[in-house]
């Protein structure tokens, strides 16, 4: 399968294969307006299946959402088709309103304007902590 | 130190701080009388977004025996939370009236939200299944008084450990002195929630057990932290009649435990704790509601910056 190469914008690259999807989910990327190119399965000398995910134009993704879902993807920014700057990923120390609280007792269930902050608490399980009524999730599960 | 602060779980002090306000405790214990202008002119907002007499009577009793005055809501729907304000309007509108506020919520973390909208200090008087960190005050206050310190016990926790927030807020403020060991006695579906097992007693690296038998567990306490299982946490209401009646202490089972072993309870006791053991010295949970009203004089007093 042929995708062409894109003149500005960003590559998400080595994907675990089947995070792709929950990577444009959460990244919040406008689909109607931007021109995305998301390969799923594609092969992976590493992994043997990966997903890609190609947004032109855009640069400036939040860089906490890929480190919570998937810190091993690697991030390209081109510009003039060119790789400018390889980003390496981080698992953020505390994320706001990318995740929410699934406890139907933490008061962001009721209290709307609430930020939805988690603190983490375990980088290699990827465990956060709400801030308000401590309860964990894991990102690395089916979150 | 404590001037302006919020009280919203255990860990907001120092142990410094803490044993500052217990020994101010102590000083209002030994003659109350020369607190009782110590808030003249000062008022406590309670906000009580749920039932609860004892710990809404006992902030009540603190600020009016300091001379202090108390407005407020027992019930939610006469404020205007009926009319769907948010809790932060609430607390921003109330910080324009009062010097400080309690509150209690039905929802876990709601305190914190409050005390994010208000330059007031705001105490958390239960949240939840989450913390309760004033019970906790009263409970560090009782274990202070009567076994002279925290290093070197066995708490043992028994009854409702996954929605009994002040078990919660007790482990972690014990989880800072030395080698304080606990037996966390629960069914298992009411296990202590995960974030107190990793965060708290995993990550500190304290010695702890879970069992099932009450009974195996007794010998070895200086402390039984008895729980209610609480009715209004369950949503289903076979689990709670199942679950309610699997921890009953009575004088036999008092004969297994150590001589200056003593029984704690937040209360309100369903039927957890025989009466017949109320008689026993060992028996500290009305000692401990009493201990409760001073500590919260003392809290009220540190936070509103008022010399001791």
């Amino acid at each position: 399968m042929l995708v062409n190469s894109i003149e500005k914008g960003i590559v998400i690259d080595h994907i675990t294969a089947g995070l792709g999807a929950k990577i444009l989910e959460y990244l919040d990327i406008d689909l109607a307006n931007n021109t995305v190119a998301f390969i799923m399965n594609a092969s992976s000398k590493k992994h043997g299946k990966k997903d890609i995910v190609k947004i032109q134009n855009v640069i400036d993704v939040n860089l906490d959402v890929l480190g919570l879902i998937e810190p091993n993807a690697t991030v390209n920014i081109i510009e003039n088709g060119q790789i400018i700057k390889k980003i390496e990923l981080q698992v953020p120390e505390r994320v706001t309103n990318v995740i929410k609280c699934k406890n139907p007792r933490c008061v962001t269930s009721v209290e709307i304007n609430a930020p939805h902050i988690f603190h983490l608490i375990d980088a290699e399980n990827r465990e956060y902590r709400c801030e308000y009524c401590d309860e964990i999730v894991c990102m690395k599960g089916d979150y | 130190m404590l001037k302006g602060r919020d009280l919203l779980e255990p860990m907001d002090f120092s142990i410094k701080e803490l044993e500052d306000m217990f020994d101010l405790a102590d000083r209002i214990i030994e003659d109350p009388a020369k607190y009782v202008h110590a808030c003249d002119g000062k008022l406590l907002a309670t906000l009580f977004y749920e039932p609860s007499t004892r710990t809404r009577f006992s902030f009540e009793a603190a600020m009016l025996r300091l001379g202090g005055q108390v407005i407020g809501f027992s019930e939610p729907n006469s404020s205007s939370v009926a009319k769907g304000e948010s809790i932060a309007d609430t607390i921003k509108t109330v910080a324009c009236y009062a010097d400080l506020a309690v509150m209690r919520h039905p929802k876990e973390g709601a305190p914190k939200v409050a005390a994010h909208s208000t330059e007031m200090p705001v105490i958390n008087a239960g949240d939840g299944g989450h913390q309760h960190p004033t019970q906790t005050l009263t409970d560090l206050l009782t274990i202070r008084r009567t076994l002279n310190g925290f290093d070197n016990i066995t708490v043992g926790c028994c009854g409702d450990l996954k929605f009994g927030r002040t078990v919660h807020s007790l482990i972690k403020a014990l989880s800072r002195y030395k080698n304080v060991k606990f037996v966390l006695i629960s069914p298992e579906e009411l296990r202590i929630p995960d974030y107190v097992r990793k965060e708290i007693l995993m990550k500190n690296g304290i010695e702890f057990e879970e069992v099932r038998s009450f009974q195996e567990a007794l010998p070895k306490l200086d402390v039984l932290y008895m729980t209610r299982v609480q009715k209004e946490r369950f949503f289903n209401e076979e689990d709670y009649i199942r679950l309610k009646d699997t921890y009953i202490l009575d004088k036999s089972k008092m004969k297994l435990a150590k001589e200056k072993m003593i029984v704690l309870h937040p209360l309100p006791r369903v039927n957890e704790i025989a009466v017949e053991v109320d008689e026993d010295p060992r028996a500290m949970y009305f000692v401990q509601a009493k201990n409760g009203m001073f500590v919260r004089m003392a809290l009220i007093m540190s936070l509103l910056g008022i010399e001791g």
